[in-house]
């Protein structure tokens, strides 16, 4: 019984040997990546810092107000002026959607050849 | 093991023949066997001891040299544990209301030589000089051939710069990273953003500091590390203030102003939405301080925070509305307006003469200088000055600027009877537009004191009462007459019920007295009247236009019709709808008792 307690722990102790091993490798692999994520970090952030810098650039006011005189006859863009605000009511309601029709109702006319009269349910809403 | 018998047969048979107690070799064997055991026993604790002792000189032992070698080792931070964010060198933003950017950084390079090590220094000076046109081939020649060991040839080079230097292949012409600061929207904001240069300088990197307007005031705060280059938030609306500049410039051009400045400031919150001073220049280019001339021609000059001029009748609703604050008039009380005023040597003259009484309301609209002067009579000098120190005038205003305590207004050094009277129509005391501004915010928005701010501000500010609700009510029920029916009638935006005060002010001499013929015209403004919302001052130096067959330089002809234009830009700009349905008259609600 003894021997076997003996034998039990040199194996604990070689297992956790082993384990610390393979440990102190995987932080040492896994400290290699956080060192390289971070360099990578830092060149993503610096891109980054170039490419907003170059938006903002392109969307500096005069150079907006410039294109949008030059290209006036396409967008015709004005300055946002105080005449420029509606009401709701003077905007068209948009029209709903037609709901897919789930049970067609067979009528006498579906074969017809050619039927000028809408549906009736389209027109009452 | 062999275990030797305790009476072995041989021995007792032997003993009994002789007569002898066998039980003696019985206890004899069990002695010696009991001391062999006691040996071993002994052997057995002390080799124990000796491992025990072993083991703690090797514990402590360990522990000794850790202590040692931890001791004598630089501390350095555990490497194990991943941060979070790696810590941003970089100097911070600077981000408008709305989170568009204003400053930020760029990564160009700088261009330095190494005499040295350079192989062929005639080509190569000459071939610098054709890239870069600034610089002479000579110079350069001298410099290269000469006994300096480095030197700086370029700050900052683009790309396309780098690669035309790559291709002379000289060796001892070297790059080093430069982080340059890039204001995108080049002039827009200029003043208010100041600009940022070098500090010390190294061939891996250099120090960006600020060194005029905000980029100064907050250098630190840009600069901490700590920070991880978290932006500065600044409450100016970049659409509103090119708009602003645009709409500023052009009216400039038109009125012929040789400048001309504007503030844009909610009532609320003291935020400034929109600060111009024209003419302005290229934060990214910055022009030389004037060694020569008036500093007040440069354009770094910030004529809305530094500029610090006689505003004129701008200043007549503060002397009105403390009149009403401490009771003395009502909008309807008589005032004696019969000219011209004479006060020892000095004669108060009106722009018209008015006849003999006005009205309080009728002293504003009309701009009569008599009248208000009448009124200031009454108040007093400590009074008057009390109050104007509670609207802020007496001190440089708090807006995050470096330059902000330079334009500290101007007070006359006795603060006498005539003094209280010009001031009360605008003479004598000279402040900035932005501390117009504030002082109209105070007034107009429910009566509490705000100072003017350039952070983003979530809240109003709390500050302390300076008029009532009901004065503040009266007084911008004038200032909407003003507009409706007096000095200001080009003022009038359809839908947004603009109120506002003139001010038109004859540039003092250098050399004592005031010009015939140069004015500073002032319009500050509120709107809407009814509920305020943005106090807006314009300010133009030396305008003059011709109309209807007349050279006109008041501010009703001049700074009126550009802060109206303004107004309609800006607006719709900060999410205002006009309100052109809805034609009730101001103040109807909040009537005298």
């Amino acid at each position: 019984m003894r021997s076997f307690l003996y034998v039990l722990s040199a194996l604990a102790v070689v297992a956790l040997g082993v384990w610390a091993y393979q440990e102190n490798y995987r932080t040492q692999e896994a400290m290699r990546e956080v060192r390289a994520l971070h360099r990578d970090i830092g060149a993503a952030h610096e891109r980054l810092q170039m490419l907003r810098a170059e938006w903002a650039y392109l969307n500096r006011p005069d150079r907006l107000r410039d294109l949008a005189e030059l290209n006036f006859e396409r967008l015709r863009l004005l300055p946002l002026m105080p005449d420029a605000f509606g009401k709701v009511g003077q905007i068209a309601y948009p029209a709903p959607a037609l709901p897919p029709i789930t049970d067609p109702v067979e009528v006498s006319s579906d074969n017809a050849p050619e039927n000028p009269d809408a549906p009736a349910e389209e027109t009452a809403r | 093991m062999i275990r030797t018998p305790l009476r072995p047969l041989a021995r007792i048979l032997r003993a009994r023949d002789r007569g002898e107690n066998p039980d003696r070799i019985e206890a004899e064997n069990r002695r010696l066997r009991h001391e062999r055991m006691q040996d071993r026993a002994r052997q057995r604790a002390e080799g124990r001891l000796l491992v025990m002792a072993a083991m703690f000189l090797v514990a402590f032992g360990a522990i000794g040299l850790r202590m040692g070698v931890l001791a004598g080792t630089v501390p350095e931070e555990p490497t194990a544990q991943a941060r979070g964010n790696p810590i941003i060198g970089q100097r911070a933003d600077i981000l408008d209301r709305r989170g568009r950017i204003l400053a930020t950084n760029l990564q160009t390079h700088s261009l330095y030589a190494q005499p040295p090590q350079m192989v062929d220094p005639e080509k190569a000076a000459t071939e610098l000089a054709a890239i870069f046109p600034e610089l002479e081939a000579e110079a350069l020649q001298e410099d290269f051939t000469g006994a300096r060991r480095f030197l700086w040839i370029r700050r900052e080079i683009s790309p396309e710069q780098m690669q035309a230097v790559h291709d002379i292949g000289e060796p001892g012409l070297l790059f080093g990273p430069r982080e340059m600061r890039l204001y995108p929207n080049g002039a827009v904001a200029a003043h208010v953003l100041g600009g940022a240069s070098y500090g010390r300088e190294g061939v891996s990197s250099a120090e960006v500091i600020g060194v005029a307007g905000v980029e100064k005031f907050f250098d630190e705060r840009l600069r901490d590390p700590g920070n991880e280059g978290a932006p500065l938030r600044l409450s100016l609306d970049l659409s509103v203030q090119a708009a602003s500049e645009r709409v500023l410039q052009g009216g400039m051009m038109l009125m012929n102003a040789k400048g001309a400045s504007s503030v844009l400031m909610d009532v609320h919150t003291g935020e400034v939405i929109s600060m111009v001073s024209l003419p302005d220049f290229d934060p990214n280019d910055r022009p030389r301080v004037l060694t020569e001339g008036d500093q007040g021609d440069s354009p770094l000059f910030n004529r809305a925070v530094q500029g610090v001029y006689e505003l004129g009748s701008v200043f007549k609703i503060f002397t009105v509305a403390q009149a009403m604050e401490l009771g003395l008039v009502d909008p309807e009380t008589e005032i004696d307006t019969s000219g011209p005023l004479t006060w020892g040597r000095f004669r108060i003259r009106d722009f018209r003469d008015y006849g003999d009484e006005l009205t309080t309301r009728q002293v504003i609209v009309k701009s009569s200088n008599i009248g208000t002067a009448r009124i200031a009579q009454e108040i007093g000098a400590d009074r008057q000055r009390d109050f104007l120190g509670r609207l802020g005038f007496l001190d440089p205003t708090p807006a995050e600027m470096v330059e902000a305590p330079t334009g500290a207004p101007l007070l006359p050094d006795n603060w006498s009877e005539i003094s209280t009277m010009t001031i009360s129509y605008g003479h004598g005391l000279s402040s900035s537009p932005l501390h117009l501004a504030a002082g109209y915010a105070s007034l107009v928005n429910g009566g509490t004191r705000v100072t003017p701010t350039l952070l983003r501000r979530d809240r109003p500010q709390q500050g302390p009462r300076v008029v009532s609700e009901e004065v503040s009510a009266r007084s911008r029920d004038m200032l909407r007459a003003v507009v409706t029916e007096g000095t200001a009638s080009f003022g009038d935006v359809a839908g947004y019920r603009v109120g506002g005060k003139t001010g038109t002010a004859d540039k003092p001499r250098p050399q004592g007295g005031y010009h015939e013929d140069k004015t500073i015209a002032t319009f500050a403004t509120v709107f809407p009247a009814d509920a305020p919302r943005y106090v807006l001052i314009v300010t133009l130096d030396e305008p003059q236009i011709e109309a209807l067959g007349e050279s006109r330089r008041t501010a009703g002809w001049t700074a009126v019709p550009v802060a109206a234009e303004m107004i309609r830009r800006a607006a719709p700009l900060l999410d205002m709808r006009p309100d052109v349905a809805s034609r009730r008259p101001v103040g109807v609600t909040l009537t005298a008792n």
